[in-house]
């Protein structure tokens, strides 16, 4: 089978790699790029174990070929933290204990990610259809939920603390 | 709690002490998406990729293979059968019954008939897809009611009798009958099932497998390739959920990786995918329940008879053991004293079924609850006044029909302060208010308890082994038996570990499961994983700290009881060392720094000829309130409100333990509620993927969810600091939304029918309920 050359973005870096047409993104991450941070929990865009985003937007790689993405922006777990400063939800997915096996762990912190960066103040519920396709077998959902919602606060406060340091300049 | 438990725990100053809600250890990898799972390990160079093939029969016998085509697609490097076998083609766990590749006769849709191996996954599963098989069709059994008719067992029928329950049926004020049929339910862990085998020198294998029982992996990957157990070494970091399903099924999986490995001299790689996963491998069994009840006028259970009946599959796998469980719990929290069980354990031409959390427990508990919400109909009482009527007294009414005493009774307790907090009472009455006003939505509450007996009841398996070696800087690298599928026994050991030697929890390295550090461990399965290592690991850390103050009584002229260890320091009467010196000193020295501990769960003994004796060591107890409204135009439901308490005896880690609690519970929702097992006439399981499998999602927990644990309520048996085992039992308080939709149900009829509910409640089989309310008698 003939490859296909692509160059993209991922996590920020310029990207180029070489795969077959039935290849998914979620194959290129995994088996090319080094990135298992996305899972393959099905397989079929029903569980959100490999959710990344797609020029900012929530998209299941295991849906998208590898050759769709050619100069486009990819977003995964990998790039989610800066440095070992990490992003506020994955703080508080740690402190609010809202992992269990941890598996389809990146793949909800990528979805909710996606929904804060849309909505900075989501209600309970909001967050609970938004994530509504990510399964989770362990954790009964419920610390998920707290996580982000406190998350988003974090964000919020961080968000106004930027906006007085600009204003104060 | 003995005094030595309650002064370590207060005095710790140290990092991730016991009964601290530290974050599960490897919480970081997860987040950053760095922990790596079995898939995530890197493949050597010149790794295969295996797929299997499947029989697309119930029962057959398989006349010819053609496998010409599979040989000569793109990629492919080998083809095995059953004939490639140079071992025992055996995988089952208990009776050698469960072949790896079926050897001329295939007995379920799904049953492995070949393996490929090929240069990528694509490639061997494109292969598999060409082979030619000719079956000559046998006669399936596909029902449970078919198989017990036509005596189709795959273990004797089993019985538990005390008293003489059929005269006191007979004599009673009140009798009743009645069935109900409860689903199977799938693991659907997210990690799927995985293994790699890798050839190592001499002929001998290393396997990374995701399972909970490295031991049996080895045992059977031995035994099908020909070699001992010295030649195998098993390896499992962490697994993505298990739940049951990776206690035997893996062995199947890595056996085909491991005797391809084998074969071709190369590192093997099978994984499947979802749909091959939970058509290949085994669930949760269904259950039939018939029973006969004779009660009292308060309810109280004067004599009853059980039929138990499962759907165990195509082999024995893990049934015996399963069903014995059920019939060990369908007394859930009340005494039975003219009581009669008939366990049969049926064989079907279906998939093997195996573990699952709560291991049969939850099918017994279904159908004493069931015995005793129709009670409370029949009387027309709340069905929480029956359930206290019959509860195990204290003192009293308080021996079990295998004859254990239950000597730790929390449940009432439990009850009445689940009952002041959950406001039940009034709840009760506004529930009805509403219903009275509203012909189309109905809601529903109800209360259930939860019994559960921890231990294997196989006596033997209750014993575990654990690896401590202390390094010269003080840090401490630390293995046991035990293996960490998410439910957090890798952080609660290390805690254990921290306690006992004074250091904080990051000076201590939590690594792999793995055959050649801790040999012949039992699965980490029964709830035991923390009571077992953490036990194991205790006692070996207590050898390093005996030889350690022994040094130290000797190097500082005090005696042993002047020696003591605390926050990363030991004080030796006047002079005090950090525990990294007293460890670098005691070196030079030549102490030795290493040691194994071992445990063996006591008090336990139990004849299962007789059935009688003490399965378990001790029992866990929690109870739930669940509130429900359904829609009788759609027989939709949504759960409003859980109100749950539960007891973890005195908590290693309130995090981990709530986590457990919360998600166990909603596992057990999905269980009778949205997952539904579908098999068509063909012996076809279509319900094989989360399109058409519904397990909850996120927007299906109640908004209002108030779990706690049951405080100051130590373990009253010698457990690991005194706390409990908490992985199995929080499952079954998802009965109490079962009855809820059920209490829903009854009020179309204004409570004067018992309504005819199986499990799951889907929306279907709750508008059938409602239908057959509304028709008028």
């Amino acid at each position: 089978m003939k490859g296909i050359a692509v160059s993209t973005t991922v996590n920020g870096d310029a990207v180029e790699y070489v795969c077959h047409g039935r290849e998914t993104l979620l194959d290129v991450l995994r088996n090319h790029l080094g990135l298992t941070g996305a899972k393959e929990g099905c397989g079929t865009g029903d569980c959100g174990a490999c959710s990344v985003t797609l020029d900012g937007e929530l998209v299941c790689s295991c849906l998208v070929l590898g050759a769709e993405v050619e100069g486009r922006t990819v977003e995964t777990i990998e790039g989610m933290a800066d440095g070992d400063k990490l992003h506020p939800l994955q703080k508080r997915f740690l402190d609010g204990a809202a992992l269990q096996c941890g598996i389809c762990t990146p793949g909800f912190l990528i979805a909710a990610k996606a929904l804060l960066d849309r909505n900075n103040n989501p209600s309970e519920s909001e967050i609970r259809y938004a994530l509504a396709g990510n399964l989770c077998r362990c954790t009964g959902y419920d610390k998920i939920v707290r996580a982000v919602s406190a998350a988003a606060g974090d964000m919020r406060r961080q968000q106004k603390a930027q906006a007085r340091r600009r204003a104060t300049r | 709690m003995g005094a030595d438990a309650i002064t370590s725990r207060a005095n710790s100053k140290i990092a991730g002490a016991v009964g601290t809600a530290v974050p599960h250890d490897s919480a970081r990898l997860h987040a950053t998406g760095r922990a790596a799972y079995t898939d995530d390990i890197p493949e050597p160079r010149d790794v295969l990729h295996l797929a299997v093939g499947m029989s697309a029969k119930p029962h057959a016998r398989i006349r010819r293979i053609d496998l010409a085509a599979v040989i000569s697609a793109p990629g492919v490097v080998a083809v095995m059968t059953a004939a490639d076998i140079p071992g025992e083609n055996n995988c089952g766990p208990v009776v050698h019954d469960d072949p790896i590749l079926a050897p001329g006769l295939v007995q379920y849709v799904g049953q492995a008939v070949f393996s490929v191996a090929a240069g990528s996954v694509d490639q061997a599963r494109r292969a598999v897809r060409l082979a030619k098989i000719e079956y000559e069709a046998l006669d399936p059994i596909l029902d449970i009611r078919k198989a017990i008719a036509a005596k189709s067992f795959v273990l004797p029928t089993q019985k538990i009798e005390r008293g003489d329950s059929k005269s006191a049926i007979a004599n009673a004020a009140h009798r009743l009958n009645g069935s109900a049929t409860l689903g199977g339910q799938d693991q659907f862990y997210l990690e799927g099932q995985i293994a790699m085998a890798l050839p190592a020198e001499d002929g001998d294998l290393f396997v990374y497998s995701s399972t909970q029982h490295p031991g049996e992996i080895q045992l059977l990957v031995a035994e099908a390739t020909g070699k001992t157990l010295k030649d195998v070494i098993v390896e499992c970091r962490r697994m993505g959920g298990a739940f049951g399903g990776k206690e035997s099924q893996p062995a199947l999986i890595a056996c085909i990786a491991a005797l391809m490995a084998q074969k071709t001299g190369r590192a093997c790689k099978l994984r499947l995918d979802r749909d091959t996963d939970m058509i290949m491998t085994g669930k949760r069994h269904d259950f039939v329940v018939d029973y006969e009840v004779g009660f009292n006028e308060r309810g109280r259970i004067e004599g009853i008879e059980f039929m138990f009946a499962s759907r165990c599959g195509m082999s024995v796998d893990l049934s015996g053991a399963i069903n014995d469980r059920a019939m060990f719990h369908c007394d859930n929290a009340y005494f039975l004293d003219n009581v009669t069980i008939v366990s049969h354990r049926c064989k079907t031409n279906t998939v093997s079924n195996t573990a699952f959390r709560g291991f049969g427990g939850p099918q017994g508990m279904f159908g004493i609850e069931l015995v005793v919400d129709d009670i409370a109909r029949h009387l027309g009482v709340d069905p929480l006044e029956v359930r206290r009527e019959n509860f195990y007294g204290i003192g009293e009414r308080d021996t079990t029909q295998y004859r254990q005493k239950v000597e730790d009774n929390i449940i009432h307790e439990i009850v009445d302060e689940l009952v002041r907090t959950s406001d039940y009472r009034k709840r009760v009455a506004k529930v009805r208010e509403f219903n009275q006003a509203s012909p189309v939505l109905k809601r529903g509450i109800a209360l259930t308890p939860v019994k559960f007996g921890i231990s294997f009841t196989a006596t033997h398996l209750n014993q575990a082994g654990a690896l401590l070696h202390v390094y010269t800087d003080g840090t401490v690298h630390l293995n046991h038996g035990g293996t960490e599928m998410g439910q957090g026994l890798f952080t609660k050991v290390a805690q254990v570990v921290a306690n006992e030697l004074q250091i904080d929890i990051d000076r201590i390295k939590i690594t792999a499961s793995d055959t050649s550090k801790v040999p012949n461990a039992s699965a980490t399965a029964a709830s035991s994983g923390s009571d077992m290592n953490g036990k194991a690991a205790q006692i070996a850390a207590k050898k390093i700290k005996d030889r350690l103050t022994e040094f130290a009584a000797n190097h500082f002229s005090v005696t042993e009881l002047d020696v003591v260890f605390g926050n990363n320091e030991v004080r030796a009467g006047n002079n005090t060392v950090s525990f990294a010196e007293l460890v670098r000193l005691a070196w030079f020295s030549r102490i030795s720094l290493s040691a194994t501990g071992f445990y063996r769960t006591p008090k336990i003994n139990y004849d299962r000829a007789t059935f009688s004796g003490r399965p378990f060591f001790y029992f866990a107890y929690g109870a739930a309130v669940s509130e429900v409204i359904i829609d009788t135009l759609t027989g939709e439901h949504r759960l409003t409100r859980v109100d749950i308490l539960h007891d973890c005896g005195a908590s290693l880690n309130p995090a981990i333990d709530m986590g457990q609690i919360q998600g166990g519970f909603i596992q057990g929702v999905g269980w009778l509620t949205s997952e539904e097992l579908w098999w068509n006439a063909e012996g076809e399981l279509k319900t094989h993927a989360p399109s058409t499998y519904k397990i909850p999602a996120c927007s299906d927990v109640p908004e209002d969810f108030r779990v706690r644990m049951l405080e100051s309520s130590p373990n009253r048996e010698e457990t690991i600091y005194r706390s409990k085992a908490v992985g199995e039992p929080p499952l079954m308080l998802s009965l109490s939304v079962f009855h809820a939709i059920r209490d829903a149900v009854a009020s179309v009829s204004n409570n004067t029918r018992r309504p005819r509910l199986d499990s799951p409640a889907t929306p279907e089989a709750v508008l059938n309920a409602v239908t057959e309310q509304q028709v008028s008698e």
